[in-house]
C-alpha cells in the first residue's frame, strides 16, 4: 500500500516565454482572457491546492481546456510548475534535479495515457517491461513480473501480439499492465479510459476498482466524465479554467454542488448511485422493524434490498451492525430525484 | 539597345569588377588553397590512408572471388533482405546478364565503391542526422549546407576534391560520399522529428534517459524514413560514380565515359543498363527490407 500521498500547494502554471513575470498579475486577479489578449501568455493552472490522499483515488475533472491533463504532468513533471510545490514523501518534486526526477519516475510513479502511447514495435510482453527495462531490471525477472500483470488486466495469450493488432480496449489494458508492472506507489491516469466505448470503459473501471482493492496505490485519474469520476473517485476535484472550483468526495458534490457550473454538471447524474444510505436517514426510532442496511449503500440498492424485502423501510447499521438510523422509500425518491438548479429557486424566489 | 540612350551607363552596363581584381583575388585564393593543401599533404594522406586499404580490399575480394561465390553471396543477401522469391530471381537475371555482356569485373568495381560510399555515407549521416533533430540549431546550421551540397553541379565540387586529395579512387570515393550523404542525414532527422510525440511522453514518463530515449523508442520508429534515406544514399551513388569516373574511378563508370568520348552508343548503353539492374536490385532489396521492419505497424485490428 503506498504510504504518501501527494500535495500539491499553491501551484501555477503559465504557458509563454515569460511565465514568471506575470503570476503576480494573476495573483492580483488577471483572468486567463485577459492574460492571453494583452500578453500572449497562457494560463495553465490557478494556484492549485490539492492533498491527494495516499492509498485512494483523487480524481481530476474537468472539461478539456480545464488545465487537468496540465495539472497531472506536474506529479512527474512533464511540465515545469511556473510555481508551487508538488510534495510527495516530503520532496518538492518541483525542486528535484534532473537525475533525482528519473529515479522518481522510475520508481514511484507510473503512467497510463489517453490514446495508450505504446511503443508500436514492441510486443505486448515488450511493452509491458519497458518501465523495468529502462529500471535495468535483467529481461527474465521483468518477464516474469510482466507475464503476472498481463495475466490480472485479462491479456494471458496476447503476450506476442503487436499493439496494432488489438482493439482500443485491449490496448489500454496493455498500458495498464505496463504502468502496474512498474509496481510504483502513484498512479497516474491521464483520461484513461476516454478514448473507449461506453460498455468497455465501464469494464475498464472495474479492473481498476479491483485491482486498487488490493492494491491501495495512490491513484491520480483524470476524467471529463462526472460519472466515471463519481464511480472511481475517492477524492473528487473539479477544474474549471485553471482553478478548482471544488473537492471532495462524490456525495459532497453531488449534495451541495459550489455552483451553477457544477450544479449543472450533476443535474445529469444518477443521484441513486452516489448517495449513501446514512447521508439521508433519519434518526432511528427504536422500532426494530424493516431490512438491515449497510451505512454505506448507495440508495439504489437501499430501494432494491427494501423491495425485494416487501417492505417501506429499512433500519440503517453501521459496521459494527448496531442501528443508526432508519431509511423509507419516500425518503429515498426525493433523495433521488434531481433538485431544482439553484437558477431555478432563485426564479421561484422573485 | 533604345533604353541605353537615357540611361547612365552605370544602370545600363552591369558594373562588374574590373577583370583584374577578379584575377588577382583569384589566383590569391586558388595559390592559399593550393599551399594550405600541400603544408597538410601528408594529414591528408594519413587521413585517406584507411579508405584505400578499405576500398582495396574489398574491390580485391570482390573481383578475385569466382563469379559464382559472389553471385551466391548477394543472392542470399538479397533473399534474407527481401524475402522475396520475385526479386531474387530478378537479381539472378540481372546480375547473369550483366556477365554475358562481358561487364561482370568492373561491375564488380563498381560494386565495390558503391558499398564503401554507402557505409561511409550511413557512418557519416546517422549521427549528423541524430544530431540535427535533438537540437533546431544545429538542424538550422546543417541545412543550408545540405542544401548546397546537393544543388552544386557535381562537377564543381569535383575541383576542390581533386586539388586536396588528386586524382584517383579515394577522391572519387569522398565526391560519392558528398553526394550521397545528404538524403541520409535529412530522412534520418526527419525519422527521429516524425516520432509520435506521446509515446515521447510516455519514454519520458517511466524515466528514459535520452540515451534510452533514443535508442529505445526514436531510432526504432524512425527506422523505416532512416531505411528510405539508405535507399537513395544507394541510389545517388551509383549515379555519382559514373561523373566520379572523371577523377579515375573504374568500373562501369570509366566504361561509361569512355563511350562519351569516343562515341561507342552501344557499349555505353550496356554499361548505363548494368548500372541500371544493380540500382533497380538494391532498391527493391533495401525497400523490402524497410517495408518487412514496418510490418507490426500493419493494423489487422481495425
Amino acid at each position: 500500500m503506498a504510504s504518501h500521498g501527494i500535495e500539491i500547494r499553491n501551484l501555477y502554471k503559465i504557458f509563454g516565454p515569460r511565465g514568471r513575470d506575470y503570476v503576480e498579475s494573476v495573483k492580483a486577479g488577471m483572468t486567463k482572457a485577459e492574460l492571453n489578449e494583452k500578453h500572449g501568455h497562457v494560463l495553465g493552472l490557478k494556484d492549485i491546492s490539492i492533498s491527494m490522499p495516499a492509498g485512494g483515488i483523487t480524481v481530476v475533472m474537468g472539461l478539456s481546456g480545464s488545465g487537468k491533463s496540465t495539472l497531472i504532468r506536474h506529479i512527474n513533471r512533464l511540465i515545469e510548475p511556473t510555481i508551487g510545490e508538488v510534495v510527495y514523501d516530503g520532496t518538492d518534486i518541483c525542486r528535484m534535479n534532473e537525475k533525482d526526477l528519473r529515479e522518481f519516475r522510475r520508481h514511484k510513479t507510473a503512467m497510463v495515457f489517453q490514446k495508450f502511447a505504446l511503443l508500436p514495435h514492441r510486443t505486448v510482453i515488450e511493452n509491458t517491461v519497458y518501465g523495468l527495462d529502462i529500471q535495468g531490471v535483467p529481461r527474465a525477472e521483468s518477464t516474469r513480473r510482466g507475464r503476472y500483470w498481463i495475466e490480472r488486466v485479462g491479456l494471458s495469450g496476447f503476450e506476442n501480439h503487436y499493439p496494432n493488432q488489438l482493439s482500443g480496449g485491449m490496448q489500454q489494458r496493455v498500458g495498464l499492465a505496463r504502468a502496474l508492472t512498474n509496481d510504483a506507489d502513484i498512479l497516474l491516469m491521464d483520461e484513461a479510459y476516454s478514448a473507449l466505448d461506453p460498455l468497455i470503459r465501464v469494464d475498464m473501471q472495474t479492473v481498476l476498482l479491483d485491482l486498487q482493492a488490493e492494491l491501495k496505490k495512490t491513484v491520480v485519474f483524470i476524467t471529463h466524465d462526472l460519472d466515471e469520476a463519481l464511480r472511481l473517485g475517492d477524492k473528487i476535484a473539479i477544474l474549471r479554467d485553471g482553478k478548482v472550483i471544488q473537492q471532495g468526495t462524490g456525495q459532497e458534490i453531488v449534495l451541495s454542488p459550489a455552483d451553477d457550473y457544477i450544479t449543472a454538471f450533476v443535474k445529469e447524474v444518477n443521484r441513486g448511485r452516489v448517495i449513501q444510505a446514512r447521508t439521508v436517514m433519519r434518526p432511528f426510532d427504536g422500532i426494530m422493524d424493516g431490512v438491515r442496511l449497510a451505512a454505506n449503500a448507495t440508495l439504489e440498492t437501499a430501494a432494491k434490498q427494501i423491495t425485494e424485502a416487501g417492505q417501506s423501510r429499512a433500519i440503517v447499521a453501521d459496521e459494527n451492525g448496531a442501528p443508526v438510523g432508519l431509511l423509507d422509500l419516500p425518503t429515498i425518491i426525493a433523495a433521488m430525484v434531481t433538485p431544482a438548479s439553484h437558477s431555478a429557486e432563485k426564479m421561484a424566489a422573485e | 539597345m533604345a533604353s541605353c540612350d537615357f540611361l547612365p551607363g552605370v544602370l545600363c552596363k552591369f558594373p562588374a569588377m574590373s577583370d583584374q581584381y577578379i584575377r588577382d583575388a583569384r589566383k590569391v585564393i586558388d595559390d592559399g588553397f593550393k599551399g594550405l593543401v600541400r603544408e597538410y599533404a601528408g594529414l591528408i594522406d594519413v587521413v585517406t590512408q584507411p579508405l584505400q586499404w578499405f576500398l582495396n580490399y574489398l574491390e580485391r575480394l570482390f573481383t578475385s572471388s569466382p563469379w559464382i561465390v559472389v553471385l551466391a553471396v548477394m543472392l542470399v543477401i538479397v533473399y534474407f533482405a527481401s524475402r522475396s522469391m520475385r526479386i531474387t530471381i530478378g537479381t539472378v537475371v540481372g546480375m547473369l546478364l550483366i556477365g554475358v555482356m562481358g561487364l561482370w569485373a568492373d561491375t564488380m568495381v563498381t560494386l565495390a565503391i558503391v558499398t564503401v560510399a554507402t557505409l561511409i555515407a550511413i557512418v557519416i549521416g546517422l549521427p549528423i542526422g541524430i544530431l540535427m533533430a535533438r537540437s533546431d540549431r544545429i538542424q538550422g546550421a546543417v541545412n543550408p549546407i545540405l542544401d548546397v551540397m546537393q544543388t552544386l553541379p557535381s562537377f564543381v565540387y569535383l575541383i576542390p576534391v581533386v586539388v586536396i586529395f588528386g586524382i584517383g579512387k579515394v577522391p572519387g570515393l569522398i565526391a560519392v560520399v558528398i553526394y550521397a550523404v545528404p538524403p541520409m542525414i535529412r530522412l534520418t532527422n526527419l525519422g527521429i522529428r516524425l516520432v509520435d510525440a506521446e509515446v515521447l511522453e510516455a519514454a519520458d514518463a517511466f524515466g528514459s534517459s535520452p540515451g534510452q530515449k533514443l535508442w529505445n523508442v526514436q531510432i526504432p520508429l524512425a527506422l523505416p524514413t532512416i531505411m528510405a534515406g539508405i535507399n537513395q544514399t544507394i541510389m545517388m551513388s551509383l549515379a555519382m560514380v559514373v561523373v566520379a569516373s572523371m577523377v579515375g574511378v573504374g568500373g562501369l563508370g570509366k566504361n561509361t565515359l569512355q563511350a562519351i568520348n569516343n562515341q561507342f552508343f552501344t557499349f555505353g548503353f550496356m554499361n548505363g543498363f548494368a548500372l541500371v539492374a544493380i540500382a533497380i536490385i538494391f532498391d527493391r532489396a533495401s525497400q523490402a527490407f524497410g517495408k518487412r521492419l514496418q510490418k507490426h505497424s500493419e493494423v489487422v485490428h481495425g
